[in-house]
């Protein structure tokens, strides 16, 4: 169905080419997970199957990539339109009509089918993917697992034969996840489809795959089965490492196959897990008190009573909508509380103005690109020390500290997710404040980048910094908090030791502690620590 | 019996609401004017759609309030004075004489006020006219019924307008952002601070929308010789402009004549069959096309019985100012307005759809 040919692709004057020499065929009705670390060209390769790639994007490309026997040599992408569907990363800002039924039908008009058969299409569809209740819904109201099944549908209607997927899961709570992996995996089994989809979040998709194509980094391209390539990239999910520490064969890939050998595991680990050394807590840092928040109608916050001490790092959970960001704008002052108290050290984050704030807390937006306006990342860096009365050279040592050398001269929009993130951290963390907010921080992070991530926030705690995070990734939750908040439509349902909540829920819960129970291990650093004998 | 709710053909409530502005443009007398304004308000109130954009009526009412407030206060701080019956006197500035009758302070007479207030009220009611019109059916529904000539040109429109609530929305999250630096957003290096990121923003988002277009086949187009597809593009154009110069001078103060007739039938036909042409390389077929039923013919034969009552009983001398002295109201285009507010009650009622909840972000 997808075949490449001998393609190479270089960009503009970049002395070395993205991919070079790969050839690879892609049967029909195969779900093809593409894996690789950032910058290792995975979006490149999504891009060349339906033409964007050379013909929107520019670029070298040599060989030949053929879809359905069509060379997109001859044909730019709205010629493969009726082939190939395709859904970008952020889908909310792609969509072109303004109800969810004109969306879907979108397509199709401009591939001029005809009126009945598009009626019908429509019809399909919204039955094949859920989403019947939302025919009518404007498509600006609609949540992030909801978006993303309009997107998808949205090429759906076009019957194409081919689904090129773009980190389809990664801005999506567990349960939003599940609702979009369950459609895809609908339509590779039901319809027979051929999807090619990138993902970070492996431990999510990789269970689905049938094969993975794998990215080293080098230009080159292998394509294997799960169990194969999983044996040998650095980026595995947790049940991958534990299975390949413990030396299992066959490697499983999921909870369930996971389950059996590791019984013997279980029946020899300590029951209580080898604690590891958390930063000593020190007096609350930020309390809420009663804090309730109400936009309109709507109550986004319901008297929520909390407090953070110094050395803590608090995970912050719940679903999409659930008051996540909305306790983070609190604590910080962008948000107004309709009834009680938010205290920074003793004053309202309200009140707090320029040095006086970014002095009390640091936040880190979902988008840390907002935070960074200079044209390189040495200017970023001199900016951060001059505003916050910094020794000069400050910024630039937390960056270096935090993602090793980075190009001083780039411009922040060029540097990747993670770097960019870190550069975000660095310039809020040159004015030292005891509090530091971070909000969905692993987006579009791989898993070299979110250990460094946990590291880093590990040693923050370690020097006294109070850490909140707002994060669907339950991964990175149980590698890195000691204390878990849930929250459920404004109110805190479980405040407690990540250990303990994290482990009562099956939402929650990491893939550790799935393969482990009953016994409250969290991580594969978890096992690591309390039983180096039973590691081979 | 009910009709099924539906939402009606949004070229019917276009030319409806086009109808009450061509009314409105014929008159200064304050009572219709204001009785225009009633009218619409109460179409609306019935009929407007449940979609986000409806909202934006509010919106401009207010702005309609705000220009007759600004235009009266214009006229009592720098307007021409009008000889008549004085209210109040202002501390008068001299100006020189090149400034063309302009004057600083000085008596304050009634009729000057009057007449500020009836011109304010004009325009007011004409932006009334369009909200009722935006919030009956978004605009984006019209290009659904352009000609494929026009198509693209439409699809163009509506992504920009798009752009603007979503432009405000990261102008929101980047001077939050902005401010936990501890950054001050007013000033040079603060506005840079703000739009340079919204700008990138933009750009990148319109750089996805344009892939993602591309992707779903935006843009297939028929072969059609270069020759005949320059001559179509030009003649569309020609056409259009003459169409345009025609009307203005139709329906302009200097009344209609020959030429301007003319000039918009040619204008209009050449348009017409340039646009056919051209249509021909678009090849695109419509989804549920709204359908145009009784209840359109309604709602446009109710917008034309006022326009028609206008043109046949309101000669009001536009350029003379409105006399002193509380108007009468005349009978017959006061009750030609009240028809207008027929489709409240004779159309179907819009379906509902699930209200939107807004979500708020953090930075």
């Amino acid at each position: 169905m997808i075949d490449f040919e001998n393609v190479s692709i270089t960009y503009g004057d970049s002395p070395r080419p993205v991919l070079d020499d790969v050839s690879v065929h892609v049967p029909e009705g195969e779900l093809c997970l593409v894996v690789g670390s950032t910058g290792s060209g995975k979006s490149t390769l999504l891009g060349a199957v339906n033409g964007l790639v050379p013909h929107f994007t520019g670029g070298t490309v040599s060989g030949h990539v053929r879809i359905a026997g069509r060379d997109t040599r001859d044909h730019p992408p709205r010629e493969l339109a009726d082939i190939v569907g395709v859904v970008g990363q952020n889908p909310a800002a792609t969509f072109v009509a303004d109800t969810v039924e004109d969306e879907l039908a979108w397509t199709m008009e401009s591939l001029a089918v005809a009126p009945d058969v598009m009626r019908r299409r429509v019809e399909d569809v919204l039955d094949l993917l859920g989403l019947a209740d939302l025919r009518a819904r404007s498509v600006t109201s609609l949540s992030g697992g909801q978006a993303q099944r309009v997107a998808i549908g949205a090429v759906l209607t076009a019957n194409p034969r081919v689904l090129v997927l773009d980190e389809p899961t990664s801005a999506l709570d567990p349960a939003a996840a599940e609702d979009v992996l369950a459609a895809v995996h609908r339509l590779v089994h039901d319809l027979g489809l051929t999807v090619l989809m990138a993902e970070h979040r492996l431990e999510r998709v990789v269970q689905h795959a049938d094969t993975l194509l794998w990215l080293p980094g080098d230009g080159t391209l292998e394509r294997d089965t799960p169990r194969r390539i999983m044996q040998r990239t650095t980026s595995t999910p947790p049940i991958v490492t534990l299975a390949r520490a413990a030396g299992w064969d066959p490697l499983p890939l999921t909870v369930r196959d996971a389950r059996a050998p590791a019984r013997e595991l279980r029946d020899r680990l300590p029951a209580e897990p080898v604690a590891a050394d958390a930063a000593p807590l020190g007096s609350a840092v930020a309390t809420a008190q009663a804090l309730t928040v109400r936009y309109g109608p709507l109550t986004a916050l319901r008297e929520i009573t909390l407090s953070v001490r110094a050395g803590e790092i608090v995970a912050l959970m719940g679903r999409n909508g659930a008051g996540k960001s909305t306790l983070l704008g609190a604590l910080c002052g962008l948000v107004r509380p309709s009834a009680g108290t938010v205290r920074l050290g003793g004053t309202d984050p309200r009140q707090l103005r320029g040095r006086d704030l970014t002095r009390h807390v640091g936040v880190v937006p979902q988008q840390p690109g907002d935070l960074l306006y200079g044209d390189t990342v040495a200017e970023e860096c001199r900016t951060a020390d001059r505003e916050t009365g910094a020794v000069p050279g400050t910024a630039a040592a937390v960056l270096r500290r935090l993602a090793g050398p980075v190009e001083p001269d780039l411009h922040p929009r060029d540097l990747s997710e993670g770097q960019r993130l870190c550069l975000a951290l660095a310039v809020v963390l040159t004015a030292r404040p005891p509090l530091l907010l971070l909000d969905e921080p692993t987006r579009g992070l791989d898993y070299p980048a979110k250990v460094r991530l946990v590291t880093t926030l590990r040693e923050l705690a370690a020097e006294g910094h109070a850490v909140v995070l707002a994060t669907h990734d339950v991964e990175l939750a149980a590698e890195a908090s000691v204390r878990t908040v849930v929250l459920a439509d404004g109110d805190v349902v479980a405040d407690g030791a990540s250990r303990a909540v994290v482990t009562q829920s099956p939402v929650f819960a990491p893939q550790i502690a799935k393969v482990l129970a009953p016994l409250p291990y969290l991580t594969v650093a978890d096992v690591l620590r309390s039983a180096p004998e039973l590691i081979p | 019996m009910r009709a099924t709710p539906r939402l009606l053909h949004p070229a019917a409530w276009w030319l409806w609401a086009l109808a009450l502005a061509y009314s409105s443009m014929r008159t200064n007398d304050p009572l219709l004017l204001l009785t225009i304004a009633a009218v619409a308000a109460v179409v609306v109130g019935a009929r407007r759609g449940r979609a986000p954009w409806a909202r934006a009526y509010g919106l401009l009412l207010r702005l309609a309030l705000l220009t007759v407030v600004v235009t009266v206060l214009l006229q009592v701080v720098l307007g021409a004075r009008y000889p008549g019956h004085t209210l109040f006197t202002l501390p008068a500035v001299p100006l020189p004489s090149w400034l063309g009758g302009l004057s600083l302070g000085g008596p304050i007479t009634g009729e000057a006020v009057l007449n500020a207030f009836v011109s304010g009220l004009r325009l007011a009611v004409l932006i009334t006219c369009f909200g009722a019109a935006n919030a009956l059916a978004h605009p984006a529904r019209l290009t659904r019924i352009l000609p494929a000539a026009l198509y693209e040109v439409g699809v163009a429109v509506v992504v920009a307008m798009t752009f603007v609530p979503q432009l405000a929305e990261s102008l929101v999250r980047v001077r939050s952002a902005q401010r936990l630096r501890g950054r001050a957003i007013s000033g040079l290096r603060g506005i840079r601070g703000v739009a340079v990121p919204v700008l990138e923003e933009a750009l990148e988002r319109a750089i996805a929308l344009a892939a993602s277009m591309d992707s779903r086949g935006y843009g297939r187009r028929a072969h059609l010789p270069s020759t005949t597809r320059r001559l179509s593009g030009a003649g569309v154009l020609i056409g259009l402009g003459a169409a345009v110069v025609g009307t203005y001078q139709v329906i302009s103060a200097s009344g209609g004549n020959r030429i301007a007739v003319m000039l918009l039938c040619g204008g209009t036909g050449l348009a017409a069959v340039a646009g056919f042409v051209a249509g021909r390389r678009v090849r695109r077929t419509r989804y549920r096309p709204d359908p145009w039923r009784g209840p359109e013919w309604l709602v446009v034969c109710c917008g034309g019985v006022v326009a028609l009552t206008y043109v046949l009983t309101v000669h009001d001398e536009l350029t003379l100012g409105v006399p002193y002295a509380w108007p009468t109201l005349r009978l017959v285009p006061f009750l030609a307005t009240l028809i207008g507010a027929l489709p409240a009650v004779a159309t179907p009622d819009v379906p509902s759809a699930t209200p939107r909840v807004a979500k708020p972000a953090l930075a």
